[in-house]
């Protein structure tokens, strides 16, 4: 059974509680339609067991098939290193449709995330290193596709995918008292 | 589950169609590494299919002195219209006829399905298994277990250094 091995760290982005007993880690990319469908089951998710609950999205573009996904990702690093990860999150799953890099500099903008850096972090690839070691670390952890959910560092494999996640983190839940 | 070959074993040589007009052989690869990984069928309709995720993680595996090589019995010119579609950087071969010959020599054939099982072999420089493993057709097993096992194997004595491109050097 794949295990995660890298563990979730101040360089994760976070939601929830991190003394939670259910963790939840998700290797997502931007691009892929499987993981802006997962969106709504994460935050049905999140709303129902807030508190007891940590979730942490990691980036697992698949460049080669997703050619925004990368910058996508890199987006979401810049508008991290200032605080507002989850917000442009969002926002890219839900503009998946019409992605583009003129897009993402769009909801940056409109996020009050000034448009020029975002550009120059672009075409310097600045957040890239951080994009690449998420998905080497996903490798290792046996990331077998997207999404890919680890619950309490194992990872998830449902006929349904992730439709197949509410249950089992209720089940985590009643385990982990 | 089919019985596949273990650690240990000799690889069985084999020549098989990589192109419509190209065959390729396992002894071209003597003296150095190569990742065999049987799969059931071109086209599975998910994102992350085994193939293209091995496709991003072919710098890693190159690092590690190794050669990937998939296998299914597809056609060569269906493998050409796939990797195509999903832009492979690695050579799909065709066990097409006689149909699913090498995968049965490997022990990775499935009778009932007539498809090859979901099988990985990790082959060394001298043309052993150095590690095998077979998972349940519907699990793509990832890319974890073929690194750990590349990573297990004592230094080569020469890098063939082939060329890697940096932007997806993961």
């Amino acid at each position: 059974m794949a295990q995660l091995r890298i563990p979730v760290t101040s360089l994760d982005h976070v939601i929830g509680d991190e003394n939670a007993a259910v963790t939840i880690v998700e290797y997502g990319d931007y691009e892929c339609p499987f993981c802006a469908a997962a969106q709504p089951i994460v935050k049905q998710i999140l709303a129902r067991h807030g508190r007891n609950l940590l979730f942490a999205f990691r980036h697992f573009p698949l460049a080669e098939m997703h050619p925004h996904a990368e910058p996508a990702a890199e987006t979401a690093e810049f508008a991290g290193s200032q605080g507002l990860f989850w917000p442009i999150h969002d926002a890219i799953y839900a503009n998946q449709h019409r992605l583009n890099t003129p897009v993402l500099i769009a909801l940056a903008a409109s996020l009050k995330l000034s448009p020029i850096s975002l550009r120059d972090a672009l075409a310097t690839h600045r957040f890239l290193r951080k994009v690449q070691a998420d998905f080497a670390g996903g490798v290792r952890s046996g990331v077998n596709g997207t999404p890919a959910f680890f619950i309490n560092g194992v990872r998830f494999d449902h006929p349904l995918g992730a439709a197949g996640l509410p249950a089992a983190i209720d089940a985590t839940m009643r385990v982990a008292g | 589950m089919a019985n596949i070959l273990p650690k240990g074993a000799k690889a069985p040589d084999f020549t098989l169609h990589v192109t419509p007009d190209q065959a390729l052989s396992l002894r071209e690869f003597a003296g150095r590494r190569v990742i065999l990984a049987f799969y059931p069928a071109d086209w599975s309709p998910v994102c992350g299919d085994q193939m293209s995720l091995y496709n991003h993680v072919l710098p890693e595996f190159r690092r590690n002195g190794a050669e990937l090589l998939g296998i299914s019995v597809d056609g060569a010119w269906c493998h050409q219209a796939f990797a195509r579609d999903r832009k492979l950087h690695f050579a799909l071969l065709a066990d097409f006829e006689p149909k699913g010959a090498v995968a049965k020599s490997y022990g990775a054939y499935r009778d009932q399905d007539g498809v090859c099982e979901r099988a990985l072999f990790v082959i060394d420089e001298h043309g052993m298994v150095a590690w095998s493993y077979c998972s349940p057709l519907a699990v793509n097993p990832g890319a974890d277990g073929i690194l750990d096992a590349l990573e297990a194997l004592p230094p080569m004595e020469k890098n063939d250094g082939t060329a890697q491109n940096p932007r997806h050097v993961a």
